[in-house]
């Protein structure tokens, strides 16, 4: 199968020589949904700024259907993907479908304001997610766990091929963390793929069809959830044992306390 | 056939209250209907006693063919003198309204005013400069014109200096260069000659519109017009902005070019509007909040909004200023004296909060 998203020996510094990662390579294709873990302040999320161009690399190339996105505008890449950052606030209290139209942003020119169709778009993002209830909420005063859901209906407007989640989990609540998880997992199946960061080795289990582990500049071990997070990797990372246990279903990855 | 054609309506209003905006859109309509009256009614305002039949008799004979001829005293008073000061109110209030939504929504802040990045205080120089040098009133409004663009400009070439430019770097070497033009008005009231020039500057950063002429609207009119369409034009994607950068920019606005859109318009905008009447504070801070309780904050039905607010809130002011005294009141004065208190009471009415 073709790769939707590539990055091809990629490396990023934020001043021109303390490189924040190099020498980075992989593939993402239809419907993957691509885990990168990694301990704080390892790049995790420079990493996923650079595959839609929020950040330059120094060298190395992102193909995106294999165009090089450099060769792209924003809104070309826009209309292919989505990004959802950590957390997001707004300065205005804006309603929540004014939210979601935004999505149409790439789709429109300059001096276009959002018509009929697109009032149709955002408002099946909406019915997709089932928050069609809150609507005509104000988006400063929703819960961060239906921020989060606004922010998705709001990137499905956008009608992309790649989603890029930003620790998508990090801020919500256990509950709306498996919630949004599923939620990642029906899009993947939709066709959606999906590039995303985490610092929950155990929810890569949950959902991850592909999982890479970032650290010292570069991925220490890329391949599928079992491979990739096991005792030795997980203490190489984070500095603490870990458990790998069966638990029916699927297989957990368990931390140990810390003697 | 009754029927369908009911039930079509129907459909299609529904349709419309779905649209959210269309019922703001509604009352931005409902909005014009008490500034076409103060229009009207400032007509009657001053000294030489006009009645409402003349005002309607003149514009149309003016503005329509007819065969109604007035006299000539009404004329005067009417097109050389009250209708370009009319209008000046009305296009300088809309401009600074216009500007100063579009600009809280850029620095996504809505404490923040038209004249954040030094323009006010750039084209306050160029003014009283150019009545230190004793220059005339045409030369005074393009110097005004000018020192704004030139600060702005200033902000502009200081924040670049800096490594990874944000709207925030801008809004702070906008700050500087404020004061720093603040100081150069300072320095040339300082110098200026006691007697002559030093009123003279003194009442035109008050702010006036007594001496608004056709050949003022004529050379300011048409940047002001150009820079509002603009801003309209886009007005949609300052919502997207206003988001925060990287979240436009991953929605694939060229945010560097918006941004660069904005700020030259509203700076053309504002430069051309001190140029005809002076610095007129407040109402590019208020006007834009007034607005937002009454349409709510989206950008699109926010700006045309703003546009009719501010036009009927300067025109008011101006009225009230050549009528409340025998002498006339600096509108830059009453914009706050009336401006603050009813803003406070609006503040505390709304039900906005503020994080």
């Amino acid at each position: 199968m073709s790769s939707i998203i590539e990055i091809i020996d990629a490396s990023f510094s934020y001043d021109g020589y303390n490189k924040i990662f190099e020498g980075i390579n992989f593939s993402v294709e239809k419907g993957d949904i691509f885990c990168i873990l990694g301990a704080n302040g390892t790049g995790k999320t420079t990493l996923i700024k650079c595959l839609n161009r929020l950040m330059e690399l120094d060298s190395g190339k992102v193909l995106l259907n294999n165009q090089d996105i450099y060769s792209l505008s924003h809104s070309e890449i826009a209309k292919n993907i989505g990004y959802i950052p950590q957390i997001h606030n707004s300065t205005f209290p804006f309603s929540v479908f004014d939210v979601v139209l935004m999505g149409r942003a790439p789709h429109l020119d300059l001096f276009e304001s959002p018509g009929e169709e697109d009032f149709k778009i955002a408002e099946k993002s909406l019915e997709s997610l089932n928050i069609s209830y809150l609507k005509d909420k104000p988006y400063t005063e929703i819960s961060g766990g239906e921020r989060q859901l606004v922010f998705i209906a709001l990137v499905l407007t956008q009608e992309p091929s790649v989603l890029l989640l930003d620790e998508p989990t990090s801020h919500l609540d256990f509950g709306n963390q498996i919630r949004t998880l599923n939620i990642i997992e029906k899009l993947s199946k939709k066709g959606l793929s999906v590039v995303m960061s985490s610092h929950f080795p155990d929810q890569a289990f949950i959902s991850a069809n592909k999982v890479a582990i970032m650290r010292d500049k570069n991925f220490i071990d890329m391949g599928t959830p079992e491979e990739v997070i096991t005792e030795q990797n997980m203490a190489k990372t984070y500095g603490i044992h870990v458990k790998i246990v069966d638990i029916g279903d699927r297989v957990a990855c368990v931390p140990l306390k810390i003697k | 056939m009754i029927k369908t054609i009911k039930l079509k309506i129907t459909d299609v209003l529904g349709n419309i209250s779905n649209k959210f905006t269309a019922h703001n859109i509604s009352v931005t309509i409902l909005l014009i209907i008490p500034l076409v009256l103060l229009f009207l009614f400032s007509f009657l305002i001053g000294r030489y006693p006009v009645s409402p039949l003349d005002v309607i008799t003149a514009l149309y004979a003016k503005f329509l063919p007819a065969n109604y001829s007035i006299s000539p005293s009404l004329d005067t008073i009417i097109f050389q003198i009250r209708l370009p000061r009319i209008i000046a109110a009305m296009m300088v209030g809309a401009a600074l309204s216009v500007a100063g939504a579009s600009f809280q929504g850029l620095f996504r802040n809505p404490l923040v005013a038209p004249d954040k990045l030094g323009v006010t205080a750039g084209a306050g120089f160029g003014a009283a400069l150019a009545i230190l040098l004793s220059l005339g009133g045409l030369m005074i409004q393009i110097s005004a014109f000018i020192g704004g663009l030139v600060a702005v400009t200033l902000t502009y070439l200081f924040s670049k200096t800096f490594k990874g430019t944000s709207m925030l770097t801008l809004v702070l070497c906008g700050i500087a260069v404020e004061s720093f033009f603040a100081a150069l008005i300072a320095l040339s009231k300082y110098v200026a000659d006691p007697f002559q020039q030093l009123p003279t500057i003194v009442f035109w950063l008050m702010g006036s519109l007594a001496a608004v002429t056709n050949q003022d609207l004529l050379l300011m009119g048409p940047p002001i017009i150009i820079g509002i369409i603009i801003l309209l034009l886009i007005r949609w994607r300052i919502n997207v902005l206003s988001m925060g950068e990287e979240e436009a920019q991953s929605m694939g606005v060229n945010i560097k070019s918006l941004q660069a859109i904005i700020i030259v318009s509203c700076t053309v905008i504002t430069a051309s509007a001190v140029g005809i009447c002076g610095i007129i504070g407040w109402i590019g801070l208020v006007i834009p909040h007034v607005a937002r309780m009454i349409v709510g904050p989206d950008h699109k039905v926010l700006l045309p909004a703003s546009i009719i607010l501010g036009a009927f809130f300067l025109l008011l002011i101006d009225d009230v200023s050549r009528t409340m005294i025998s002498v006339e009141i600096p509108l830059g004065i009453l914009t706050a004296i009336i401006g603050a208190p009813f803003f406070l009471y609006l503040l505390s009415k709304s039900k906005e909060v503020w994080a």
